[in-house]
């Protein structure tokens, strides 16, 4: 069965925030699902759903964000869909 | 994507800013099967079967908090009531015991460890006797063990003579952990009505009706009900219910979620989701505060207990819709010494140790780290948890008292526990005695209520 996993990333807009977090996926080859963007006064926020079945740590993965993260003063999460589902899903 | 972008940021809005978490997450665990007449043998055998059972509780839980992101606070164990393998041991020995279990919860990392327990509501048996007596050196040795006594039922009525008991116990645990604030004390329950699934500390222990070993839960999220209901300012009550309802649904499934991925992984039945809001010290992270929002100026003042009826019938509709399998204690929580709001209210004189039992009658669970007068008697302590019990009795709900008696300070002065404990104002007892009411023991009869056959 499929596992998967959302991605969230909040921070100030500035050029380049996805292309570089997504490039920390694809170096992981992790498969993006769907995306969705939006920004609210000066801020940039991104959802992305992944695919993370063939991921056996999705600590090692928040990781890799670290430096990106530190770079352009972003926040990423990472966490497994289920819990989204539970909580607003009868 | 089939979750909507919206419901995404809420959840995360949810931990990130209003402190959702899940309160604890408690392993029960039998000990039955450790009994032994040889004591030497028993206390090997309570420590190696805790230690493996929970061996792998706190690295599971840590991994499962960072996966879904929602954070676990407590972990905890909680085992049969231990005067139940008491029966052929002394003193010493219990207290032992006691430290035994301390161990075992330091050793596995685990913040508390609940079941050093004895159920002596119609009488007292030889091992409870024995726990009793050991009670204020067993807490006042030890860190992480926490202790309940059930002193009544609705079916039994109230065991006075347990209850004359506890004032002293709970005396001179305050004595003997006068250095720390009587904090001994802290980790004392007495219960009337207590539950056997009970993740929720200091009562917390693995009723005789449970299994070999549970996994139970226990969410918080004050925060979320009271960030929700800020967003309504003028919502009618009806609303207001339907609001904390909802925002109570949600908890709820993320608390049973992580539970049964817990459990799971641990190979362990799932036990059940204890639907309370429990406060802590963080910054509207308060009951008292859902209740000043839903329009008081100061909690204690009149209609407290009509606002916190409704929104304690609210967290149960939501929460019951939301799990499959509902226990413990399941209401709202008010401890004093973890709640800035109720802190406050009783600083300002809104809010008075009458008023806390009188809000008891409409919520679980009762008399809540609540730091009284370091002169209060033995006999005044055994009094306040008659009455305590008398309304679990009679209302057919569960009701605890956990009083702090603080060794040199009086009423007005302010108590620092630290940690999860808070900081408590310390509340003076009514000046007039109930000796003579005390001292008379026996039993109050079950009431009425218990005839239901």
């Amino acid at each position: 069965m499929q596992k998967r996993a959302v991605v969230s990333v909040v921070g100030k807009d500035q050029v380049g925030i996805i292309s570089k977090v997504t490039t920390v996926l694809a170096d992981n080859q992790m498969n993006i699902l769907d995306i969705s963007q939006t920004i609210l006064q000066d801020f940039f926020t991104m959802i992305m759903l992944v695919d993370v079945t063939d991921l056996s740590n999705l600590e090692e993965l928040e990781k890799e964000f670290q430096p990106v993260e530190k770079e352009l003063g972003l926040k990423v999460s990472i966490q497994l869909e289920d819990i989204f589902q539970a909580m607003h899903r009868v | 994507m089939s979750i909507a972008f919206t419901e995404i940021q809420e959840t995360i809005r949810m931990v990130q800013m209003e402190s959702l978490d899940i309160r604890t997450i408690t392993m029960g665990i039998s000990l039955r099967d450790c009994a032994d007449s040889d004591f030497e043998k028993m206390n090997q055998r309570v420590y190696d079967k805790i230690t493996s059972y929970a061996g792998q509780l706190r690295p599971v839980v840590e991994q499962v908090e960072k996966e879904y992101g929602v954070p676990i606070i407590n972990k905890r164990i909680a085992v049969s009531p231990v005067a139940e393998i008491l029966g052929n041991a002394n003193v010493e020995q219990a207290i032992t015991l006691a430290k035994t279990l301390d161990k075992a919860a330091e050793d596995l990392g685990v913040d508390f460890l609940g079941g050093y327990s004895a159920l002596v509501h119609k009488g007292i048996a030889k091992g409870d006797q024995v726990l009793l007596d050991a009670l204020p050196e067993a807490l006042s040795v030890t860190n992480r063990v926490c202790s309940s006594i059930s002193v009544g039922t609705t079916k039994t009525g109230i065991n006075m003579d347990a209850v004359r008991q506890m004032g002293k116990i709970i005396k001179e645990t305050a004595v003997k952990t006068k250095d720390n604030n009587g904090i001994g004390c802290a980790k004392l329950v007495v219960f009337c009505n207590p539950v056997e699934d009970n993740p929720f500390m200091a009562g917390a222990f693995h009723g005789s009706g449970e299994g070999e070993a549970v996994i139970s839960v226990g969410v918080s999220g004050p925060g979320v009900v009271l960030n929700a209901l800020k967003r309504f300012p003028d919502a009618d009550l009806g609303q207001v219910s339907d609001i904390i309802k909802k925002t109570a649904f949600k908890i709820t499934r993320a608390g049973e979620l992580l539970g049964r991925v817990v459990a799971e992984r641990l190979n362990v039945p799932f036990g059940i989701m204890d639907l309370s809001l429990a406060p802590t010290n963080a910054m509207n992270d308060s009951v008292a505060e859902i209740l000043e929002e839903i329009g008081l100026e100061r909690v204690g003042t009149h209609g407290t207990i009509a606002a916190l009826a409704l929104m304690n019938d609210a967290v149960k509709k939501g929460g019951a819709m939301a799990s499959s399998y509902v226990g413990g204690l399941s209401g709202a929580f008010i401890p004093v010494s973890e709640d800035n709001g109720m802190i406050k209210g009783i600083e300002d004189g809104a809010l008075t140790l009458s008023k806390l039992e009188a809000m008891t009658c409409v919520c679980s669970v009762g008399l809540d780290m609540i730091a009284l007068d370091g002169n209060v008697s033995p006999e005044t302590l055994s009094a306040i948890i008659a009455d305590e019990a008398a309304i679990g009795m009679i209302n057919k709900k569960t009701t605890a008292v956990r009083v702090i008696p603080v060794v040199g300070k009086s009423e007005g002065e302010t108590v620092e526990f630290g940690g999860l404990l808070g900081r408590a104002p310390v509340i003076g007892v009514n000046p007039y005695g109930s000796e003579k009411f005390i001292k008379r023991g026996g039993r109050i009869p079950a009431p009425l209520q218990a005839l239901i056959n």
